[in-house]
């Protein structure tokens, strides 16, 4: 019944041109050369001239290989067998497991009505107290670390997927090393977090086109999942990565470049999937965490700028820490006045001595005289680094706030941390210079 | 005019290629048939005529376009793209084509799904009538016919405005309940052709009302209850201002606080292509806050266009003239409007997106060459006018931009700067050090005159540029390096700044400000800014202006004229007076003009 096509009339780039009639925009189609067969998507209709984006890529595709119009958009299946499996970025199990073909569902659907949507109000616990206790992680907030590369993100993003409170996680993996895919599987199978996890990855070898889909084959399984009451976390390495795909496509097909090169509807692009971060009233949630490396480490660059404006907040990997300043959590002020009395005026308090500490820093290392305020701030320093901001730090929040007090009392008089004096009297270790025996 | 039909040719994109039949005008809105047997999806979705060339027009769709194909059939409504205005406006919340969210979601649930559209105004509800034109009366466009009451406010039925003729009213209808589609008037023309007017009209969005006598300079300050603006920047009734900065220092933030304190009659939100989840925090939290002045609810007297960041672009472009045309009804009703607009760098991205599918040549940073002036003419339907029944009403608009990288340098920023009358620029470093609101004392301007004595605040500024010069120099030469003189200056810059233009969003009392407590503050620290202070040494300057820093803070947050407030401002008085000795030799002549 359908129509085969056999005459591709241009090859560029990984765009082919075909004579056809009946053809819908962003349906798909399926090409088969010799080296093989691969989807494509109708990107342009011009009378019955039909573009298509293969998703293999243009390479070796001869002008007599043949086109089928499937008649559809581009779908993924969506059931629980989907839980534990892996897959690319064109929604081919990478796993040797069986193809899932039931209960499919369009991606890239459209926006949640914003008169539907609700004031978050959940806090995702993660254990690891720059997050927690500084910037707080919230169900269906969209957040990215910007790093450069070498930093340990992915590391952290594995940490994350392990140990935050959430049902689900579903990983988009965007040109990922190869070896960077097999650590994160390795943590999580190791780690039994396997079963509640889904794969869609795309590594830096495969077909660039590929790596436009994984977020949308991500966040519509994300939705179906959370208007399922689950929910669900989704992590997105690398943003950069997606961003520069988008980029290549865009200027094979001749768009006019908007900034550095990036087309002009980077921003509209990039906020379609953040934007996918939302509670469902009386079902899950979607929330976001993705990573954005920072070309030069420049924070200006089109992508990281982009994201800024679009996320609710950021975090600064920086030196295998998370940086306390220019880190944000935009919806942090909705759930940490309901988690501890003290929480809030520590974070604060915390956050004013380590400011000291940078500028005791600085005049120390220009060579000023230190005074004993300078030296007590040095000592701040040094502890909150080692037993707050270091990565290896896994402790739940209240612990955290717990070892803050301590920090604060190895290092100061109550009256010089500026904290409230009703808090300092309830949580002050023993109320004395000598803290480590009083530790629980 | 006859119906012009069409088939679709080409889809790029959300740019469709139609062949048409008949005559299509620019800006006429089309509605493209989508019907895909292959899904059975059969949908009508809006769409605008944004190019003719050769016999084709090329539509602009305000939709997704998946499934579109070729031959899919094209109605053209023989209308401009247009909104509907009558009372029931106020309080809703409509997405960029004027479709009311709340309603949408009744019909499809938690998503937009594509082609629904819903009457922006409530065909069901009944309006309290009250007829002021009689029989007989000559009546031109923009001329009352009638009143309603819509919430706090006396909406005036008004002969539409896309009537342009003289005509003499036929009937009226009696005092009493009508809907909005109630034949509420006939009007005869000076053909004797009969005309029904209701109690709604259409008007299309990109033209600007223009139905007032004379637009007038705007002069009048329009308090925003925020200290530094106010003072330092202020916004004038009837006026222009943009709001650009790098993202996370605090723009929406400033939006929302200035949507709530604003001295006016009405605000209009339109939050376009922006987060969703801080509408949200507008949407839930509005209908529970209490306008102070008025003791109703401040949903009462806003209306909010959303158009997010994931809605599709085309509406978004259309959003801020939907909130701009709404701004122009009311202000014809004699009423202070006061448009937001989060964020205009986001419509102009929107028609970038759209040049660059039509293959225009780009200009810089690829926005299209038109960009300039289409920035100008929205922010000149901005203005403070008075109406035929002798009162006035005033457009003021408030933008904000998101400029790439957080560099003023960038073609919309300095579009915008060209157009508007103050310009209030955040910054990245005060934003960092949590000065907030991070508008930048030193870059920022205004060209409106203030509430304050010029001369008083001119002075105030010059103490922060040389207060900041001492700092800046400082950073150099230690503070060992500087003289007590110039010491004290620095000094007084960082109190000013910390006391004055900070402000704490957050304290129930300081987070607005009104315009008789600005003055009197401004001139107690006026005071201290032009006394001569004799300190022995840096370190007890500092103290001392450490403490009086504290008490100056919490006379910022105690009751306008309570107890604690009269006992810190005596306090203070005190501490100042001390240390007083004599005046500034550059205040003196102010100083004295002031007295006198």
């Amino acid at each position: 019944m359908k129509k085969v096509y056999s005459k591709i009339e241009s090859i560029a780039g990984n765009v082919i041109t075909v004579t056809a009639e009946d053809v819908r925009y962003g349906h798909l189609a399926m090409v088969t050369s010799a080296s093989g067969s691969s989807l494509a998507e109708v990107i342009r209709l011009a009378g019955d001239r039909v573009s298509l984006q293969v998703f293999a890529g243009g390479r070796g595709i001869s002008t007599g290989d043949e086109v089928v119009f499937l008649g559809h958009a581009m779908r993924v299946s969506f059931t629980d067998n989907l839980l534990g499996r892996i897959f690319d970025g064109s929604g081919k199990p990478r796993d040797n497991g069986p193809r899932l073909e039931e209960n499919l569902v369009e991606i890239g659907g459209p926006s949640v009505n914003p008169a539907m949507r609700i004031i978050p109000r959940n806090m995702i616990r993660t254990g690891i107290p720059m997050i927690d206790l500084f910037n707080s992680l919230v169900e269906s907030q969209k957040l990215p670390i910007f790093s450069v590369s070498g930093e340990p993100y992915n590391e952290l993003l594995a940490r994350i997927a392990m140990q935050a409170e959430v049902d689900m996680i579903i990983l988009g993996g965007m040109g990922l090393k190869y070896d960077d895919y097999l650590y994160f599987r390795e943590v999580l199978e190791e780690g039994g977090a396997m079963s509640r996890t889904i794969f869609f990855v795309h590594t830096a070898s495969d077909p660039v086109v590929e790596c436009l889909l994984v977020p949308d084959l991500a966040l519509a399984v994300a939705e179906r999942f959370a208007l399922k009451g689950r929910k669900v976390l989704v992590l997105l390495s690398d943003m950069t990565n997606f961003s520069d795909s988008m980029k290549e496509i865009a200027i094979t097909m001749e768009q006019v470049p908007s900034n550095r090169g990036y087309p002009g509807d980077l921003y509209t692009q990039l906020a379609a999937r953040y934007e996918k971060a939302v509670d469902f009233e009386g079902a899950g949630s979607i929330t976001i965490v993705g990573v954005t490396t920072m070309p030069g480490d420049d924070v200006t660059h089109p992508v990281p700028d982009n994201t800024g404006y679009i996320t609710e907040g950021q975090y600064y990997l920086r030196n295998g820490r998370i940086e306390p300043f220019g880190s944000l959590s935009r919806l942090k002020q909705l759930v940490n006045k309901d988690t501890r009395e003290d929480h809030r005026s520590l974070m604060d308090g915390m956050i004013t001595l380590y400011a000291n500490y940078k500028e005791s820093m600085e005049k120390k290392s220009m060579g000023f005289r230190m005074s004993e305020w300078d030296l007590k701030l040095l000592k701040y320093g040094e502890l909150f680094e080692r037993d707050m901001m270091d990565l290896s730090v896994n402790i739940p929040l209240e612990q955290a706030l717990d070892r803050g007090w301590q920090i604060l009392a190895e290092c100061f008089d109550p009256a010089e941390t500026g904290l409230r004096t009703e808090l300092v009297n309830k949580f002050w270790p023993g109320g004395c210079t000598e803290p480590d025996e009083e530790s629980a | 005019m006859s119906q012009a039909s069409g088939q679709v040719v080409g889809v790029n994109g959300n740019m469709v290629s139609v062949q048409m039949d008949g005559d299509v005008s620019l800006n006429e809105v089309g509605y493209i048939l989508l019907d895909d047997p292959t899904t059975g999806e059969s949908k009508r979705l809006k769409s605008e005529v944004i190019r003719i060339r050769g016999g084709r027009a090329e539509l602009q769709v305000f939709e997704m376009t998946r499934g579109i194909g070729v031959n899919d059939k094209v109605e053209f409504s023989g209308q401009l793209l247009a909104v509907e205005l009558g009372p029931g406006l106020l309080g809703r919340v409509y997405d960029g084509l004027q479709n009311p969210l709340p309603e949408l979601a009744e019909q499809c649930g938690f998503f937009l799904d594509r082609g629904v559209y819903v009457n922006a105004l409530n065909r069901a509800k009944k309006w309290e009538f009250t007829p002021k034109a009689r029989v007989g009366d000559s009546v031109e466009r923009a001329d009352t016919l009638g009143t309603v009451p819509e919430g706090m406010f006396q909406h005036r039925i008004m002969v539409p405005f896309n009537l342009h003729r003289q005509y003499t009213v036929k009937s009226i209808a009696k005092s009493g309940e009508y809907t909005v589609d109630d034949e509420i008037a006939v009007l005869t023309d000076e053909d004797g052709t009969d005309i029904s007017v209701t109690m709604r009209f259409e008007w299309p969005v990109k033209r600007a009302i223009d139905c007032y006598v004379e637009r007038h300079r705007p002069i009048r300050p329009m308090m925003t209850k925020v200290r530094i603006i106010d003072t330092f920047f202020p916004v004038a009734f009837g006026g222009t201002y943009c709001i650009p900065g790098p993202f996370g220092a605090g723009k929406t933030v400033l939006q929302q606080i200035t949507s709530r304190n604003a001295d006016v009659d009405i605000v209009i939100i339109a939050a376009c292509g922006e987060r969703a989840g801080e509408v949200v925090e507008t949407l839930r939290e509005f209908p529970e806050l209490l306008d102070p002045r008025t003791g109703r609810t401040l949903m009462e007297r806003t209306v909010i266009i959303c158009n997010t960041s994931s809605m599709p672009v085309a509406a978004r472009e259309a959003s801020v003239y939907t909130a701009v045309t709404i701004a122009e009804y009311y202000r014809q009703m004699g009423l202070n409007v006061l448009l937001l607009a989060d964020s205009t760098s986001r419509w102009a991205q929107a028609m970038r997106e759209m040049s660059g599918r039509l293959e225009e040549i780009p200009g810089e940073e690829a926005f299209p060459a038109y960009l300039e002036s289409v920035i100008a003419s929205f922010y000149e339907r901005a203005g403070l006018v008075s109406l035929k029944d002798g009162g006035t009403g005033s457009v003021t608009i408030g933008g904000t931009v998101s400029p790439a990288g957080g560099n003023f340098e960038e073609p919309v920023t300095q579009a915008t700067l060209k157009v508007v009358g103050a310009f209030h620029g955040l910054s990245r470093e005060r934003s960092d050090a949590r000065r907030y609101p991070a508008i930048d004392p030193l870059e920022s301007w205004s060209k409106y005159p203030g509430s304050g004595d010029p001369g008083m605040v001119e002075y105030a500024r010059d103490v922060l540029h040389h207060g900041n010069e001492v700092g800046q120099m400082m950073k150099v030469v230690g503070e060992e390096g500087t003289s007590l003189d110039d010491y004290i200056w620095y000094l007084k810059g960082e109190f000013t700044d910390s006391v004055y233009l900070q402000q704490n969003a957050f304290d129930p009392i300081d987070a607005a400000v009104g315009s008789e407590r600005q003055e009197y503050c401004f001139g107690i620290l006026f005071g201290l800014l032009t006394s001569k202070l004799n300190h022995g040494n840096k370190d007890e300057a500092r103290n001392w202006f450490a403490q009086l820093r504290q008490r100056f803070l919490d006379l910022n947050g105690a009751q306008w004229r309570s107890d604690s407030f009269k006992r810190l401002e005596s306090e203070i008085r005190d501490t100042i007076k001390e240390k007083r000795a004599g005046t500034e030799a550059n205040a003196m002549d102010l100083v004295g003009k002031i007295r006198s």
